[in-house]
């Protein structure tokens, strides 16, 4: 057994608890993750802080290592499931408490693509960080994303594609919004791992994000603009 | 396509063609120089024997760059320009490989031509044909990604410790299709393994060396 087994969660005061939570967070033990959450609830903390003060910091502390090529997809997959498991217990409580909210995500993978690990990391990450995501899933022609456009009302429409022969098909999406004359409604975020920025400017999308991380920090960034402009 | 047609004595191990870059010189002073996918070498070998060519030289890069395309451009471009005058002309053996048209850019900078394609699951089927599977759900392996499954597949996956991660990759893929690019009974059932592993339904195509062996053939006699 090794020293870390000998770690009894509850009696960890509250700062080294989310340190702990942090770490266990950075190597994907989702029922560590599960059990700290609930220690953090029941000592009074709101959904709201221990989503931002234990999940999303450490996730955010993965993010940076996996950007700096420290930790790899393996690890970043593990460390999701964890915070998924925390996640699934928070949700219904910050419906409940009003946890404040950023703005509105519509999310999926495009037309032909069934890869939707970055797709998921991304929507974890921004729901961590107050916003509200609809995810369309896998493999969405132009028409699924109008019709949840239509009805969603998102602030951010988020294109994912991994192959190169699929990822053209966010330009079909983006000219039939410009064809409608409401691609201006939204913010178009689109990532993937072949893609780049001269791509996505070429396309017409607000932004190309790299990883989850900077997808959350493009869209709050948007939503802020956004803000200013409608109180200028 | 026989083995003993083939100058395959001259290659080092998969492995090396995984991990190393490697060349196979020509008998003679060559005029052609393919740089290659590592993943290539052997079937590059098989059509320069089929062909009798004796005017080539054959220089690969290793193949798993194609876990992260976006250093192709450059990794070709760096031997282009170091070989470029000892040649009359190179021939880039990579399709796009996930480099999202930045292999087209630089070969075209350069001055050099590629492969037509998106990767080797199409030409080896051949562009045309594989453009109209709309198979979306089928992940593809050739002989040589058989051969190296482990390399390629399961230790980067972090499938060898954490198999618990499986169908987070998986899925949403249905089949397992393993374009044989030759007849080798041992590699099938190797494949058939592979689909085992991965929880997929498992379907061997014969493809043999398809716009691969058309490309060189219309380059190669013309040098």
């Amino acid at each position: 057994m090794s020293e870390e087994d000998d770690i009894i969660l509850s009696e960890l005061d509250d700062e080294e608890l989310v340190q702990q939570m942090m770490d266990d967070l950075y190597d994907g033990l989702k029922e560590e993750i599960e059990e700290g959450v609930n220690i953090l609830l029941e000592r009074g903390w709101t959904p709201y802080d221990v989503l931002t003060k234990a999940l999303v910091a450490g996730m955010t502390i993965v993010g940076h290592d996996f950007r700096d090529g420290i930790l790899f997809v393996p690890e970043v997959l593990l460390a999701a499931n964890a915070m998924k498991g925390g996640m699934a217990i928070l949700k219904p409580l910050l419906a409940e408490t009003g946890a404040p909210r950023m703005g509105k995500m519509v999310i999926g993978t495009v037309k032909g693509d069934i890869h939707d690990i970055g797709k998921n990391l991304v929507s974890m990450m921004m729901e961590g960080a107050g916003f509200e995501v609809v995810d369309l899933g896998i493999n969405n022609a132009v028409e699924a994303y109008l019709e949840a456009l239509d009805s969603e009302k998102p602030d951010i429409l988020g294109m994912s594609a991994l192959l190169t022969t699929t990822m053209p098909y966010m330009k079909v999406v983006i000219d039939t919004l410009k064809e409608k004359g409401i691609r201006d409604d939204y913010v178009v975020l689109v990532g993937g791992a072949p893609l780049n920025e001269e791509f996505g400017r070429a396309i017409g999308a607000d932004a190309y994000c790299r990883d989850a991380a900077v997808a959350v920090e493009t869209a709050k960034d948007f939503m802020s603009r956004r803000h200013n402009q409608m109180n200028g | 396509m026989t083995a003993d047609t083939t100058p395959r004595d001259a290659l080092p191990d998969d492995s090396a063609l995984t991990f190393e870059n490697t060349e196979v010189d020509a008998p003679r002073a060559a005029r052609l120089l393919l740089l290659a996918c590592g993943a290539l070498a052997r079937e590059v070998l098989d059509i320069i024997a089929i062909n009798k060519w004796t005017h080539i030289d054959l220089m690969c890069l290793p193949a798993i760059l194609h876990n992260s395309p976006e250093k192709i451009p450059d990794a070709v471009a760096e031997k282009v320009i170091a070989h470029r005058n000892d040649y009359d002309k190179i021939f880039v053996l990579y399709a796009d490989c996930g480099t999202g048209g930045l292999l087209q850019a630089r070969c075209k900078d350069l001055g050099v031509q590629m492969l037509d394609g998106p990767h080797c699951y199409s030409f080896f089927e051949g562009n045309t044909a594989f453009a109209a599977n709309d198979e979306i759900s089928a992940f593809y392996l050739t002989d040589f990604l058989v051969r190296q499954f482990d390399a390629f597949v399961i230790k980067p996956l972090g499938l060898d410790r954490h198999p618990q991660l499986r169908d987070m990759y998986f899925g949403h893929y249905t089949k397992l299709v393993y374009q044989a690019q030759t007849e080798d009974p041992a590699l099938t059932e190797k494949a058939r393994a592979c689909a085992d592993r991965l929880g997929l339904a498992f379907e061997r195509r014969v493809t043999g060396y398809g716009d691969l062996q058309r490309s060189l053939e219309q380059v190669a006699p013309h040098i």
